[in-house]
């Protein structure tokens, strides 16, 4: 049972992928929503006996690779934690694919599509079931590529090529770092499974590895090098510019890669090797410090995008943003709980979303929308439940997870926590502004698109229906109905699989903190929604003047241009490695310097002496009797006066000397 | 007596070859197939009875020929030189399938031309004698050489075929003038005598560094790499196979076999030198790679920049290292091939190597794509595949020898996908550009092995390692660290 759930997936992947035109569209479809549909029933029953049941489960399968002490295994670990992301994962998975066969509907590639959802799925499970680091490399590579082969799906278009480039190589510069990570718990550890390293950190919190030739605290080098892998894959500060980028891809794949299982890859890492970072406090300061800067840029920028998808995309971003930064104040289970959360309610909008842009003609720009309320007035609906629970109303999912990691933030006696804590709070003002506002856009306004697209708008089918209406129970109710569950005060629920060193512990403080701090993000978010609401309703007239004034171009510029990322990434790193590679390695020193000095360089010269010394056979008698008459001086020299006056080297020297002239 | 059949066959297929008409073109390819094959499941049969428990060699022959001057050829096996000798069988049949079409030129002197060169090869993998090894390491120029100046498909070809003469060439006669000291020094150029024989610390370095100029060219190490683009580039495409999947792998054998064997004490004093010089070349080839317009071109540099991480792995001096080296070693030889190949149809079909000039093919070369799509992700080392295992396991070493060397040996992760993906999606996304037919039962067939070897490999590496152990640990803990 346990292995199904992992293989189904691709069972279905395969033979969707390789008889997917046999099977047509709505074949292929079937035989994957199957799959991926019993994986989630299996799961199910997982989540009962190992997460409520309390019997974590082992499965081995065969050794992978040994070679002297290096001894990996292909072996599967079923935890709390595990079976909690398989849960979500397959959720989500379903109904995404469910989805899909409608969405997509018309794509004559849909097989190939629906493949590649499952192959994602597999990968995803693989990623989440590995028992060791290594085998969890393969899952995190495996959801990388499916990543890029997704975003690349509508492969004629140029920007999606750019995107698909763009998200695999910046997640290659996270899992370069996640790799050099794995190669120091194999040195410092001297295995790469998760029981033996995570039984052994105690034992080496004070051990030193050296690194670039400087001495680093092992644990807090390696904790960091795993958070950079992190760092790539959950889009954090510095390697987040492939997410926003990535909206290129169908919406299903942003729903289900981008917003709820691959993203929050990283999030799972760092809580999965909790038992070791408990042992980094330097690794843990970073990955606060980090995750408070990332969702209080996200949240910027998100304020003053246009692009539909590309707002949400960015929300995601932000929301990933919070979890890194309750990892790095040591609180797992609230950064999974609310991924769990942030999952459902991201899915609902990113699928509602997808809704939206079904309807109105594949329109993506918000300006271009409009009035969409009364046309689409379901879609409306759930659009409105999911923002609501983004921003954290009281009672919905998202408040019971979000506002709880704004609490243990301030209630953490540190400086990186409430550094996190007060740009994680204007992060919630930023977050209900912009929810608002792409409400306020999209549906609220007047109509802005052409006549034709409003005519035309009309609902998707049912099965875009169910799905975002099965969506929206748990987008509601999930985070009321597992609060006690996850993270309530004593629970036995996570056993051995996420671990707090006592120290650590501020859920208490945070459970006993003034009313007036723990309001304070529920006011400002209520602020930043109200503000926007009536801002967008009233005084867009004002907002233009506002925008178009001298300071608030150059803000809105910048926010628009997120934060010149790119362009400095772009200028600076990109473009100058490439002509490094061009007019450098290339042209001077490949093409230039080593063939003028190697093999050409080599017969030019041949030739030339060749030519040289042609010219002496003259024909002519009196050019040898000059050459004797010479040399008969210089040996009578030589054997008149011996090798003290004429050493040898200077009669080479002469001799080379003649032939050159 | 397996090896000895097995060479036996080989050379009367040639002359058979020999014997048969000019004109009975099929005939001929047909012949030379069925003889390469036969070749092939000799060497399986060589794996299949192959003592994985020990680290001597075996199925040796011992053919006396100078017995008055002590040299004589001797052919053995060991755990590592196993996975050279099969690699080199399966590579040539694939070879000849993939240029059955091939018509340009005299069709026999191609063909012996080519088992010729696997006659060869098989006896460089398998020497056990100084001198004979330097003999036909040198031989293998001469077919190869032929290869690209006749076969080659511009007038540049001349000048490709010129460089790799010489460069080659140069550096192995600074091989030879160490065999003649080592025979004059000890007296035989026997492997395994050699083996006991103490060479003092100087004699060693300079020996060492007279190997190094023959074997640096063959990996090729960085200054004198340009070679191997220009050849790659001009041969007919069963030659750049052959040139990837197998000639680069002479070098990392002679390092891996004489170098790190015979002269351990100047490996180990010379191994911050071949760090820098790797390091050097995985960067600087990944980088050049990147702004190629030429696919064999790029592909040849990505060949140089794997072979230099390969080198990286040798000198690690650890068990891991060395064997993920060997591993892989044998899955460049899969992949770089493979990917060869896939150049080979596109060139069959528009006779352009020009990315430029391709575009859009996943429209009308799905299953061409998959394939090339699979080989691409193998190339940047996706798990799962040959390559990961091999490349992850050379990190894990230089991590543990030097962290420094591992960053930016890691390195190539980021630009190694950089340059497979640009590759990837010039070829295969994007508009229409050309029709053309997907692949033929014939070249389908030609990929199969390749796959199916590279997943294999990537998922269940055990079978290959276990046979390593034995050997790769003699060579480590008794020759590195005694």
């Amino acid at each position: 049972m346990y292995l199904n759930i992992v293989f189904l997936p691709l069972l279905g992947s395969l033979v969707a992928g390789f008889f997917g035109r046999f099977l047509g569209g709505r074949g292929s479809g079937l035989i994957t929503i199957s799959c991926v549909g019993l994986s989630f029933f299996l799961s199910g029953l997982a989540f009962y006996e190992v997460g409520l049941g309390g019997s974590s489960t082992y499965l081995y399968l065969m050794p992978w690779l040994e070679s002297d002490s290096f001894h990996v295994d292909w072996a599967f670990c079923f935890d709390s934690l595990t079976v909690v992301m398989l849960i979500v994962v397959t959720f989500i998975s379903t109904l995404v694919h469910l989805y899909s066969t409608e969405y997509m509907g018309g794509d004559p590639h849909l097989p190939r599509f629906m493949s590649y959802l499952s192959l994602f799925t597999f990968f995803m499970l693989i990623l989440v079931t590995a028992d060791n680091f290594v085998q969890m490399f393969v899952g995190w590579e495996g959801v990388g590529l499916c990543s890029y082969l997704l975003i690349n799906f509508w492969f004629t278009r140029i920007q999606a090529n750019k995107a698909a480039i763009k998200a695999m190589l910046v997640n290659r510069v996270g899992d370069f770092g996640l790799a050099l990570g794995i190669f120091g718990v194999f040195i410092c550890f001297g295995a790469v499974d998760y029981a033996t390293v995570f039984a052994l950190a105690p034992q080496l919190s004070n051990s030193t590895l050296s690194f670039l030739n400087l001495e680093f605290n092992a644990l807090n080098l390696i904790g960091i090098l795993l958070f950079v892998g992190a760092v790539g894959k959950s889009a954090q500060l510095g390697l987040h510019t492939w997410l926003p980028d990535a909206m290129e891809g169908p919406t299903p794949v942003s729903a289900l890669i981008h917003a709820a299982t691959m993203v929050t890859a990283g999030v799972f890492l760092l809580a999965r090797c909790s038992p070791l970072l408990e042992y980094c406090p330097d690794a843990l300061f970073v990955i606060s410090i980090i995750g408070g800067m990332t969702a209080f840029f996200a949240a910027t920028t998100a304020l003053v995008q246009n692009d539909l998808k590309r707002v949400i995309a960015y929300s995601t971003c932000s929301q990933l943003g919070y979890m890194i930064f309750a990892c790095g104040l040591s609180n797992y289970s609230v950064a999974v709980f609310h991924l769990a959360n942030h999952a459902f309610f991201k899915a609902l909008l990113f699928l509602g979303a997808g809704s939206v842009i079904h309807a109105v003609g594949d329109e993506q720009d918000m300006r271009k929308m409009g009035g969409l309320r009364r046309l689409l007035p379901f879609t409306y609906a759930m659009m409105v439940i999911g923002s609501l629970a983004l921003m954290g109303m009281p009672f919905l999912t998202g408040f019971y997870s979000k506002d709880v990691i704004l609490e243990v933030g301030y209630a953490t006696y540190s400086s990186a926590s409430h550094f996190a804590y007060w740009l994680g709070s204007f992060a919630a003002f930023c977050t209900a502004f912009y929810s608002i506002r792409l409400l306020a856009l999209c549906f609220l306004s007047e109509p802005n698109g052409s006549r034709t697209l409003l005519l035309s708008a009309s609902e998707g089918s049912w099965p875009m229906g169910v799905v975002l209406g099965i969506l929206a129970v748990p987008s509601m109710f999930i985070g009321y109905l597992s609060r006690d569950l996850f993270i309530g005060l004593g629970t036995d629920f996570w056993g051995n699989a996420l671990f707090f060193l006592p120290n650590n512990i501020s859920i208490i403080d945070a459970e006993f903190m003034s009313t007036g701090v723990k309001i304070l993000p529920l006011c400002l978010s209520i602020l930043g929604g109200l503000s926007s609401f009536i801002l967008y309703r009233n005084y867009s007239r004002n907002l233009f003047l506002l925008k178009t004034s001298i300071l608030g171009r150059k803000l809105y510029t910048f926010l628009n241009r997120k934060w010149l990322f790119d362009k400095i990434y772009n200028d600076f790193i990109t473009q100058n490695t490439l002509d490094f590679g061009y007019h450098f390695t290339y042209k001077s020193i490949d093409r230039g310097l080593i063939e003028s000095l190697g093999p050409f360089g080599f017969s030019n010269v041949l030739l030339d002496q060749v030519n040289k010394s042609r010219s002496w056979h003259s024909g002519y008698l009196y050019h040898y009797l000059v050459i004797l008459g010479w040399s008969n001086l210089l040996f009578g020299l030589w054997f008149i006066f011996g090798f003290k006056f004429l050493p040898i080297q200077v009669l080479f020297i002469f001799i080379a000397l003649w032939s050159i002239l | 007596m397996l090896l000895t059949l097995l060479f036996i066959f080989l050379s009367l297929g040639i002359v058979g070859l020999i014997v048969i008409p000019s004109n009975k073109k099929l005939l001929m390819r047909q012949y030379a197939l069925f003889i390469t094959s036969v070749v092939f499941v000799f060497s399986l049969l060589l794996w299949l009875g192959f003592d994985q428990s020990t680290p001597k060699f075996q199925y040796v022959v011992n053919w006396l020929w100078l017995p008055i001057a002590n040299i004589n050829l001797v052919l053995g096996i060991d755990g590592i030189s196993l996975f050279f000798v099969i690699l080199t069988t399966l590579i040539f049949p694939l070879c000849l399938l993939a240029s059955w079409s091939f018509d340009k030129g005299d069709i026999k002197t191609y063909l012996i031309s080519f088992l010729s060169m696997e006659l060869v090869l098989l006896l460089v993998f398998t020497n056990l004698d100084l001198l004979f090894f330097y003999i036909f390491f040198e031989a293998v120029l001469i077919p190869m050489f032929l290869v690209i100046g006749i076969y080659g498909s511009r007038q540049r070809k001349i000048r490709a075929a010129y460089m790799f003469f010489l460069y080659t060439l140069f550096g192995s006669l600074f091989m030879l003038i160490g065999v003649i000291y080592i025979y004059l020094f000890a007296g035989s150029t026997n492997y395994e005598s050699l083996a006991t024989v103490n060479f003092s610390n100087y004699d060693q370095k300079w020996l060492w560094l007279a190997f190094f100029a023959s074997f640096a060219a063959k990996v090729p190490m960085l200054p004198v790499h340009i070679w191997l683009p220009e050849a790659h580039v001009e041969a007919p495409t069963a030659g750049s196979v052959i040139l990837a999947g197998i000639l680069l792998k002479l070098g990392s054998y002679g390092f891996l076999r004489f170098s790190l064997g015979l002269f351990p004490e100047a490996s180990v004093y010379f191994t911050p030198f071949v760090f820098s010089l790797s390091l050097l070349g995985v960067v600087y080839t990944s980088l050049t790679a990147i702004r190629q317009t030429d696919l064999k071109r790029l592909i040849a540099y990505t060949s140089v920049a794997h072979m230099n991480l390969v080198m990286i792995g040798l000198f690690t001096g650890t068990v891991i290292g060395v064997e993920a080296a060997i591993l892989q070693s044998l899955s460049h030889g899969f992949v770089s091939s493979a990917l060869f190949l896939i150049i080979g149809i596109l060139y069959d079909r528009w006779h352009s190597r020009v990315v430029k000039y391709y575009g859009g093919l996943t429209h009308t070369m799905p299953i061409f794509i998959i394939i090339f799509l699979f080989f691409t992700m193998a190339n940047l080392g996706l798990p799962g595949t040959s390559s990961f295992i091999g490349e992850f396991l050379l990190l894990v070493s230089a991590f543990e020898a030097n962290t420094t060397a591992c960053f930016f040996a890691a390195t190539s992760m980021i630009l190694g996908g950089g340059y497979s993906l640009w590759l990837f999606n010039r070829i295969a996304y994007g508009n229409v550009k050309l029709v053309g037919f997907d692949l033929s039962l014939r070249e389908f067939i030609l990929f199969l092995p390749l796959v199916l070897g590279t997943l294999f490999m990537g998922i269940y590496p055990n079978i290959f390692f276990s046979v390593m152990h034995a050997a790769v640990s003699n060579l480590v803990w008794a020759d590195l660290w005694m």
